[in-house]
């Protein structure tokens, strides 16, 4: 039944947007998809989320879960006789965690910094992206997936940028593709998913949703 | 039963120590505890955690698993066989700790720092204030969590308790530091008892750090500027 999950988010979201669509995606669970502009504190949003009012919110059976990754070990629990997300052995899982924890925490500040401001800011926000990205295609190395064989919870994770990645290119004035040869490959491949692409809003689309924001915050 | 080669990097005055620390102790692991230098990082350190370089790392027959809260769920999933369940097994339940916890690291403790870092009266109301509020909604979160037993986890110390109850040791120091109580018997009486429970817990009493020694300890970290 539809109704049993709701899933209250933001076409444009950065909030690693996409990541709790293709999580749902992955597992085949149908929902109820509920576009909410977090600037607009609807009192579903504030009635779901009191604590961040936030999205992305996840309503299962009336009850809300928040924060993109926690909705993603949910979605793996309470589905779990399809499509593991998160490997079974706890040290694989703990190493998926951890670099779950740093998309999630090292991500979000340089990335909307990159795109959002100029000057100086923007100098320092590049320069940390750019170390973080590194990072993540050192991590990547040769495997075909954060996980190794299979797509899971970091795939997911990561992804959930994707559609920003344009944006912070252009704005930012670097080439993914030219330095992270690795990860630009690895995103082909997570493009070939059909849970991805159905869950990531266009890049163009985006890069001109920045535009305007850019141009709102004073960087245009 | 075999553990295999178990050990903790860390330090006495660490929260996030302290919190692998008490998983280890629930679960009745034994462990080397390698402990840190202040200011210097041990090479062991930044091998084994190259990305951020930081307390604790658990290392678990050369495997190193590092990030406080992920090294407590390890511990239950590793080690499962072991002692009671530190997370809940519901996957709401589960969740729900999550949620707190990640809000204990992220709102709480931020602002329960930025009272040590306060310049002047005005930055140090302005953060008492703060932490004040988010302790509201912890004991909310404790209610709810809680319902009707000792601690957030039910009957026994779980995730969420060593999440937040690992900074009971600082949350004192702090009160000292800004003269001001910010675990109110009347404003939050379900966390003060829960304080209490837990400190005294077998599991987690000696671990806690005495507050004179934390206290000093404080006044090196967080030095105050000179009038």
């Amino acid at each position: 039944m539809t109704d049993e999950v709701i899933l209250l988010d933001y076409w444009p979201s950065m909030f690693g947007m996409g990541t709790t669509k293709i999580a749902l995606a992955e597992k085949g669970v149908a929902y109820e998809y509920k576009e909410t502009d977090p600037r607009v504190k609807t009192s579903l949003l504030i009635e779901t989320n009191p604590i961040h009012k936030k999205i992305p919110v996840l309503i299962h059976k009336g009850k809300q879960i928040c924060e993109p990754l926690i909705q993603l070990e949910y979605i793996d629990e309470v589905w779990s006789d399809t499509y593991p997300i998160l490997p079974s052995d706890p040290y694989q899982k703990a190493q998926a965690r951890f670099w779950g924890a740093f998309i999630d925490k090292k991500f979000y500040d340089p990335s909307w910094k990159v795109w959002g401001t100029t000057g100086e800011e923007q100098v320092t926000a590049k320069k940390e992206l750019l170390e973080h990205f590194k990072t993540l295609e050192t991590e990547l190395g040769d495997k075909t997936y954060y996980g190794g064989d299979v797509f899971g919870f970091v795939d997911i994770a990561l992804m959930g940028y994707y559609s920003w990645f344009k944006a912070i290119e252009k704005f930012g004035e670097f080439s993914i593709e030219a330095e992270f040869p690795k990860l630009t490959q690895w995103t082909k491949r997570c493009l070939e998913r059909d849970s991805v692409v159905n869950s990531l809003a266009d890049s163009d689309k985006i890069v001109e949703y920045a535009y305007v924001l850019r141009r709102k915050l004073g960087a245009e | 039963m075999v553990t295999g080669d178990v050990k903790l990097i860390g330090s006495w005055a660490s929260v996030f120590v302290m919190r692998a620390r008490i998983a280890l102790n629930l679960k009745s692991i034994s462990y080397e505890f390698l402990q840190e230098t202040y200011g210097t990082k041990s090479e062991l350190l930044l091998k084994s955690n190259p990305v951020h370089k930081k307390i604790p790392v658990l290392i678990h027959d050369d495997k190193p698993v590092c990030e406080s809260n992920i090294i407590v769920q390890y511990i239950d999933e590793a080690w499962s066989s072991y002692g009671l369940s530190i997370l809940p097994s519901q996957p709401y339940d589960r969740a729900i700790a999550r949620f707190w916890a990640a809000y204990v690291d992220d709102k709480w403790f931020i602002a329960l720092r930025s009272i040590l870092t306060a310049r002047g009266e005005e930055e140090k109301k302005a953060a008492i204030a703060e932490v004040e509020e988010r302790t509201d909604h912890l004991e909310k979160a404790f209610i709810e969590c809680s319902n009707g037993k000792p601690f957030f986890n039910g009957d026994h110390i779980g995730y969420l308790d060593i999440a937040l109850g690992s900074f009971l040791g600082w949350w004192k120091v702090v009160e000292l530091d800004a003269n001001h109580i910010l675990l109110d018997e009347t404003k939050t009486p379900s966390l003060f008892q829960w304080a209490e429970r837990f400190c005294n817990d077998p599991d987690v009493k000696p671990l806690m750090p005495e507050t004179t020694k934390l206290a000093e300890f404080a006044r090196k970290l967080f030095p105050k500027p000179q009038a």
